[in-house]
């Protein structure tokens, strides 16, 4: 037993704790146990590799080493605990680019430190490896920075229209293909960096061409990318933990982008390959009538008076901070016997479960919190729902309107309650760009200003 | 200005304009407001109740002097001269119906603003008294009809006895027809309704009625009123009132077209189909009625024991609820008129709800106002957006293709490579296979703290980073590749750690 075999059994282990890990966190009860053995997964990893590193390389490589864990530890530490529930969606996606820029720079390496194989075929597959490793890692790296500053609202997040923009995609691919066989055929570092450049903006190119309501998607889809991005790196290095890791999240990834796409009625193959749902709605020149305000001070007695309460909440009220009012208002109309419930939509916010986490954090009970399949048929029998910084994720048009650009989307059906309130900042329109007659209904009403300066006003007339 | 709130002469008129609650409103509006001893008396009001809301009492004399009358009828001849020059009026007209009233209103230098000419627009629906008293109307026509039918509405299995549910008919669904169907549903019985327009078959449904279609060509109505239908249609209905008369034990109808007289709806016959203890409100009776022998005002017995009630003050019989709303009513108007909230009315023509209620402007008749659109809806068939070219979806055999192409790529590469690819393949698959099935029922609440983990244990390519900075100090570019290395394993350990400590945080404040 050297510290080769132990190392190989330690990731075996490893792999297990975290397939456990992502099953336990299916569910609320275990979902911190999940966490734990998640973390186990990752230390026994660690602790493993450090063996095998201490065992076999000279002293400046495990200083080198301890030093970079600690210095990335830290910062990862400090963000952690320093960042807004409100600022997940940007650091979530911060994390994917380090992951894509490490295995960009893991490629690198490989294709660095190589000693030529016996086989030529070996040799063959080696470069391939390389390739593909860096590409999928670039490709994440620029992808996961543009969403990061789309998220962070640091560039415009329009999506961006170049002419012909799936020709530039599926350029790029045959670019890279070109590249692979090339390099196959005569290793040079020359090659290597025109690739990481070619994915380094292939990756650019497509995130900056999807529009900001189309921001969870991405996420969970560069999620998916990361995970990838490791399991081409564990081909690389043939290292089994890094397929499995790397499988898992990339699969599970995937597989959450398309519960998305399914709730947002768009194609996954479209999301995966970027710039998606953009087609043109028809001109917007209908007269939808016009719109009617409330005061809070009125809409404190309609609550007052009200039986049932749902409140759909969308980005808005994590931009306004909302959730502790919002979360007050609902404890105090609790206390008056009035029935309170959330209505999420699946794509509300900016990263999937958005919502969740926020309402989590002012301490709403998660049983009050449904989901839109099933809250939608309870609408109808609700007096009063607050729409809450949400816009498109409660759209009639989706429904009744073939010509939308949202046509076919689930939303929640709001409008089947006796009375609604929307606060909004002003009439400008959602992410998607699209009207929202729902303003205009007969039942609805429009409370404007900051939403949780309004709502505070609320408690205050109660 | 000041707003004085009159005494209904008419008789019979239970209710008053103003409530003590809307006094409260219209003084927050800058008016001053003066109301008419015993004016609320009929609506449970005491002159107390005006004085404790701010207002003062004054004799009949005074009261009218005011600026800004309110009142609820009509004014009679007598009445209009007792107005003073400049003044406004606010009340009841019906300008179209009453033609020499518009005159005799016009030969006073006043303003006299119709509440029933409020158009049917969304924004104008707070002050739409037409739709407030129909919705009291509709409830008491339910109200009326139950006290004299002589059995339950609802459907009950007693010791005594089985309780078949009553069955009742609503003719026209409109606000009115409406309260009534949820009224009646409320209370148990089973309720139909018939309309021309096929659009209001979802309201019918959401209060719990049946919706029974006219099966001929339907129409929409562009006004937001029912208008008179095609032959065609009122033949098939009538059959329908035939067939419904002798199965029902209640009728209500409340088919009105504006300006005209009702349409009749149930003929004598159908009446006399009906069983015994049966009973009709007809709704219509002031305007010519929906049914044959229905006598406006009053309730009568036909001969075959149908009772056949033709009140014409069904929404008066709540007058405390009619006087509330009305008011409020009033109050919404006067809010659009007072955009300074300074007691001073500006009526601006440029706004199509004051167009349409002036029917007297400083002596000058304006009636009949420019006809206003309510609905964008039958813009005739707006010329159909370009249907976008739905893309085709992508056939069966295209698919199983494309899949079995993938899967024989996949074993030829398979079959090929030396060691350790296929191993590293078949690590892969299974992999991915888990990934899928263990995420699949995931709880949408646990969707960001499920990515946070996955992108903490995505972080594992350290290990990767971890083994190459481990290279042989005297290999070549060995200086490059610990320095790429370094950078690499800093990264992934602001994921690994960052990932798993934000993970914690999230979780730890899910509660119940």
């Amino acid at each position: 037993m050297d510290s080769q075999s132990i190392a190989t059994a330690a990731y075996i282990v490893a792999s297990l704790l975290f397939i456990l890990s992502l099953a336990g966190l299916s569910k609320h009860e275990s979902a911190s146990q999940g966490v734990l053995f998640g973390i186990s997964g990752m230390t026994i990893a660690l602790v493993a590799t450090f063996v095998l590193v201490a065992d076999l390389a000279d002293g400046t490589a495990v200083v080198l080493l301890v030093v970079a864990v600690a210095i990335g530890a830290s910062i990862g530490l400090w963000r952690a605990r320093v960042v807004e529930m409100t600022g997940m969606p940007e650091l979530i996606a911060l994390l994917h680019s380090f992951v894509g820029l490490a295995a960009v720079l893991v490629g690198w390496n490989g294709y660095l430190e190589h000693k030529p194989f016996a086989l030529d075929s070996l040799e063959n597959i080696h470069n391939a490896e390389v390739f593909v490793g860096v590409f999928i890692g670039a490709v994440t790296f620029t992808g996961s920075i543009v969403a990061y500053l789309k998220l962070s609202a640091r560039i415009k997040s329009n999506p961006l229209m170049l002419p012909g923009k799936n020709f530039i995609n599926i350029g790029a691919l045959a670019l890279f293909v070109a590249l692979t066989i090339w390099f196959v055929a005569s290793p040079s570092l020359a090659l290597l960096i025109a690739v990481t450049i070619v994915a380094l903006a292939l990756g650019w190119h497509l995130v900056a061409s999807i529009g900001g309501g189309d921001m969870p998607v991405v996420v969970s889809m560069l999620n998916s990318y990361s995970g990838w991005a490791a399991a081409a790196s564990g081909f690389l290095l043939d290292n089994n933990a890094l397929i499995v890791t790397g499988a898992l999240v990339g699969s599970s990834g995937a597989y959450l982008s398309y519960i998305m796409c399914q709730a947002m009625n768009r194609s996954f193959i479209s999301v995966i390959a970027g710039g998606f749902g953009i087609e043109a709605g028809p001109a917007e020149d209908k007269d939808y009538g016009e719109h009617r305000e409330i005061t809070a001070a009125d809409t404190a007695e309609l609550l007052k008076e009200a039986s049932s309460v749902i409140i759909t909440p969308g980005y808005g009220m994590a931009v306004a901070q909302a959730q502790y009012p919002v979360a007050d208002l609902v404890r105090k109309l609790r206390d008056r016997g009035i029935d309170v419930k959330f209505g999420i939509h699946p794509v509300a916010g900016r990263l999937p479960g958005h919502m969740n986490v926020l309402l989590a954090e002012a301490k709403v009970p998660y049983d009050i919190v449904l989901e839109m399949d099933e809250i939608n048929d309870d609408f109808a029998n609700t007096s009063v729902v607050l729409v809450i910084g949400a816009n498109d994720t409660v759209n009639p048009a989706a429904m009744d309107d073939p010509t939308s650009p949202i046509a076919g989307m689930p939303v929640l059906r709001v409008w089947e309650a006796h009375d609604v309130i929307i606060f909004k900042r002003s009439m400008a329109t959602g992410y998607a760009g699209v009207q929202n007659p729902l303003f205009f209904k007969e039942n609805s009403q429009m409370l404007f200003g900051d939403a949780k300066d309004r709502v505070e006003d609320i408690l205050r007339a109660l | 200005m000041s707003i004085g709130v009159v005494t209904e002469s008419s008789p019979g008129e239970t209710r008053v304009a103003a409530t003590p609650e809307t006094v409260g409103k219209l003084i927050g509006l800058g008016y001053t407001v003066s109301v008419e001893s015993g004016a609320g008396e009929k609506s449970s009001f005491t002159d107390q109740s005006y004085v404790d809301a701010g207002a003062t009492i004054g004799a009949t004399a005074d009261v009218w002097q005011s600026n800004i009358v309110f009142k609820v009828n009509a004014p009679s001849t007598s009445e209009i001269a007792l107005l003073a020059d400049g003044a406004t009026l606010i009340s009841l007209i019906s300008p179209a119906l009453n033609p020499d009233l518009v005159t005799a209103l016009s030969q006073r230098p006043i303003t006299v603003l119709a509440m029933d000419a409020v158009p049917r627009i969304s924004r104008a629906q707070s002050m739409d008294v037409l739709s407030s008293m129909a919705n009291i109307a509709g409830y008491r026509a339910i109200v009326e009809a139950a006290n004299v039918f002589g059995r339950f509405f609802t459907g009950q299995i007693t010791a005594a006895g089985k309780v078949p549910p009553a069955k009742v008919l609503v003719a026209g669904v409109g606000v009115a027809g409406l309260a009534a169907i949820g009224t009646a549903n409320s209370m148990g019985a089973i309720v139909r309704a018939t309309d021309p327009r096929a659009e209001v078959a979802d309201q019918v449904a959401s209060l719990g009625g049946q919706y029974i279609p006219v099966d001929v060509e339907t129409e929409q109505s562009t006004d937001g009123y029912a208008k008179a239908t095609s032959e065609a249609y009122d033949r098939r209905a009538a059959e329908i009132y035939s067939e419904q008369a002798a199965d029902v034990d209640i009728i209500i109808t409340t088919a009105l077209i504006p300006g005209r007289a009702a349409p009749v709806l149930i003929t004598a016959a159908d009446v006399a189909s009906m069983k015994s203890g049966s009973v009709i409100v007809d709704m219509a009776a002031s305007n010519g009625g929906n049914v044959v022998g229905s006598v406006a005002g009053q309730a009568v017995v036909t001969p075959n024991g149908v009772t056949i009630i033709g009140y014409t003050d069904l929404a008066g019989r709540l007058p405390t609820q009619a006087s509330q709303l009305y008011g409020t009513n009033l109050v919404n108007l006067m809010k659009l008129l007072t955009p300074g909230k300074d007691g001073q009315v500006v009526l601006d023509f440029e706004d199509v709800v004051q167009r349409t209620i002036t029917v007297v402007k400083d002596g000058e008749t304006m009636w009949p106002p420019p006809p206003v659109q309510v609905s964008a809806a039958p813009a005739a068939a707006a010329a159909p957006v370009a249907a976008p070219v739905a893309k085709a979806p992508m056939p069966a055999a295209t698919k199983l293709a494309i899949l079995a192409g993938g899967i024989l790529a996949f074993f030829l590469v398979n079959a090929f490579a030396p060691e350790p690819l296929p191993e590293h393949f078949t690590v892969l698959m299974l992999a991915i296979v888990i990934g899928y099935y263990v995420i699949g029922k995931v709880h949408h609440a646990l969707h960001t703290p499920l990515m946070s983990v996955t992108n903490a244990i995505s972080g594992i390519i350290v290990v990767g980073a971890m083994l190459q900075i481990g290279i042989d100090g005297d290999a070549d570019n060995a200086g490059v590749i610990r320095a790429l290395a370094f950078v690499a394993i800093l990264l992934a350990s602001i994921n690994v750690f960052g990932g798993f400590a934000v993970t914690r945080r999230m979780l730890s404040m899910f509660s119940k």
